[in-house]
């Protein structure tokens, strides 16, 4: 059972979010340029090329927004800055450790339910700002989720039902023993992909694809831009977290304290996302979904069996 | 707080989405008065089982009941605009009115 | 706190659920619905039933945003760049809904309501699970043959393309002839 948290954790909460997601989108930063030389290059290059997300934010700060006709600017303003909002509260059943700042009942739903506001945010994001190539990436973003919300749903059931609760911290201490990742890497590979869709990162990166000249994100400038492409590294950060309590044991680990466990295995699956994007090319979303719907559903369908008839006959 | 608390937003939630399904003329905006109404009902179950009967799951079972026509009228809804808009261009309820003949 | 909680969850409910039939915007439309079904969700979540306000919640947000697409498929000035109106009957409609709203408002403050009998379970979230898979399952099996239903329904309303377009007459083409290629097994 997950330990109640201090109240100054809430604000803590986003503060630590945001440099986490700023580490990772170093970290990736350094990737693309080491790609784009084609050689790793000196340390201090890497320290340049490593603070450049940082410099990028304090460029659109400064610079003049940019606005575009007839554009409907409240709407745009909530989507860019729902998204966000939207991965903050997701990590609010996030447990460092053993603790997370609010150990709900149904945290599980919650989790799902406050990732499904990117929805809304991307598609707003993408109708606001009043152009064509935007709004394509917010329909993109809705096919997407679409494919990945079915298998997603199910993958994250599977935990549950794994630990027979909701609550994320019992999910946590049914795998003290076994790690679920061990006897449902189904589940946990889908969850893995719905992670990165989730984010539309990676191979799911059309919602902001460069053929439709940045898409949702095409029109934002100056702080909604921002808080976009931030809230969507902070996605990106919240859901490879999640699965660290659901699937990789959560805090539970020899020698070391429950809270570096918590670091080291989300350290672990970031990098392994990260490195993922640059391997593996742009999958156009009627592929994914058609993946998703014929083979991951009834993949992740068959999982929850097989571990419903495990804990039944535990 | 109190029952009647509850059950009065209910009560407006349910005329609002009765004033829009009656005066709307596009189909889809009919439709979103049909959801008013379903979230009028939700909130007066849920009202209800807190405040009557929460002894008894019959209250939850009525949400999730009226969560689910949600769902389907919607399905619905659009699927039936979609085969309507495909045969005839029709998007409005008055249009409609001649599949009675 | 509760009470506080209650009041804003319950004005911006009814107010943003007033503001879907008087914004021009399609897109405003729907997430003022939106927000009006998520302050149902949150209120569903006061009167203690965590578990169903937060699917309320989930079940709305993914509802609306694919409502939106199709608002601005079939509406004809779905930004509501040119202001039009599209109503008929609204005098009439007023005083239907005003007299329905005059008529709940009194039943609901006379009513002699009973009193509360017994006390909500620890986990209501169980109660309502227990319920569904025992004395309950009959709702639960025609909820889910009524969901099973309906997405066939929608699908044979929907397409326009049965399995003779995709495969030929004689349903002997090696390739299925689809508008969007790709997918599995292509």
């Amino acid at each position: 059972m997950a330990e109640r948290a201090p109240l100054w954790a809430v604000f803590v909460l986003p503060a630590v979010l945001v440099v986490v997601a700023v580490a990772v989108a170093g970290l990736d930063a350094v990737l693309a340029a080491g790609a784009r030389t084609g050689r790793i290059g000196s340390l201090r290059a890497a320290a340049v090329h490593a603070v450049r997300p940082g410099r990028e934010v304090l460029r659109h700060l400064v610079q003049q927004p940019r606005r575009t006709r007839a554009s409907d600017l409240p709407l745009a303003r909530i989507g860019a800055a729902l998204l966000p909002v939207a991965a903050v509260l997701a990590a609010v059943v996030l447990p460092l450790g053993f603790r997370s700042v609010s150990d709900l009942p149904e945290g599980i739903v919650w989790f799902n339910a406050m990732e499904a506001l990117a929805w809304a945010a991307v598609w707003l994001a993408g109708w606001g700002p009043n152009s064509a190539l935007s709004l394509i990436g917010g329909y993109r973003f809705l096919a997407q989720g679409l494919a990945y919300e079915l298998p997603h749903m199910l993958a994250i059931t599977t935990a549950a039902l794994g630990a027979e609760s909701l609550r994320v911290g019992e999910v946590v201490d049914a795998q003290a023993g076994l790690w679920f990742a061990v006897w449902m890497p189904a589940a946990f590979g889908i969850y893995l992909l719905s992670a990165m869709a989730m984010a539309f990162w990676g191979p799911f990166d059309q919602p902001v694809g460069v053929d439709v000249a940045g898409g949702a994100a095409a029109e934002l400038s100056g702080v909604d831009r921002v808080l976009f492409l931030g809230g969507r590294w902070l996605l990106l950060v919240v859901a490879a977290a999640f699965s660290v309590p659901l699937f990789l044991g959560g805090g539970h680990g020899p020698l070391l304290p429950g809270w570096a466990w918590t670091v080291l295995k989300t350290a672990a699956v970031l990098a392994v996302l990260v490195w993922a994007r640059r391997r593996v090319p742009t999958l156009r979303m009627e592929r994914y979904v058609e993946l998703a719907w014929v083979v991951l559903t009834p993949l992740a369908v068959v999982q929850a069996l097989f571990v419903a008839v495990v804990v039944l006959n535990r | 707080m109190s029952l009647e608390l509850f059950l009065l937003p209910a009560a407006a939630l349910f005329c609002i989405g009765l004033f829009g399904a009656l005066t709307q003329q596009s189909i889809v905006m009919l439709m979103m008065g049909l959801e008013l109404m379903l979230g009028g009902v939700i909130l007066a179950a849920a009202a209800v089982w807190h405040y009557i009967a929460p002894a008894t799951s019959e209250g939850q079972v009525l949400v999730v009941v009226a969560v689910t026509a949600m769902a389907l009228e919607m399905a619905i809804g659009f699927a039936v605009v979609t085969a309507l808009f495909r045969s005839r261009e029709i998007d409005m309820t008055d249009m409609a009115a001649e599949l009675k003949e | 706190m509760d009470v506080a909680v209650f009041w804003v969850l319950a004005v911006l409910g009814i107010v943003s659920g007033a503001m879907v039939f008087r914004f021009d915007s399609m897109a405003r439309a729907t997430f003022s619905l939106l927000a009006s079904l998520l302050c149902v969700g949150g209120l569903v979540v006061l009167l203690g039933l965590d578990y169903l306000g937060i699917v309320i919640v989930l079940m709305m947000t993914i509802e609306m945003a694919i409502m939106a697409v199709f608002m601005v498929m079939y509406m004809m000035n779905p930004a509501g760049l040119m202001p039009m109106t599209m109503m008929h009957n609204k005098k009439g409609a007023a005083v239907v809904c005003g007299l329905v709203f005059a008529l709940l408002a009194a039943g609901i403050v006379l009513a002699p309501w009973p009193g509360r009998r017994g006390r909500a379970p620890a986990d209501p979230t169980m109660d309502l699970g227990m319920s569904l898979m025992g004395p309950q399952m009959l709702t639960m099996m025609t909820l889910g043959m009524a969901l099973f239903a309906t997405i066939v329904a929608t699908v044979v309303l929907a397409t326009r393309r049965g399995r003779y377009d995709r495969l030929g007459d004689d349903l002997r083409a090696t390739r299925a002839d689809d508008p969007v290629r790709g997918g599995v097994g292509r």
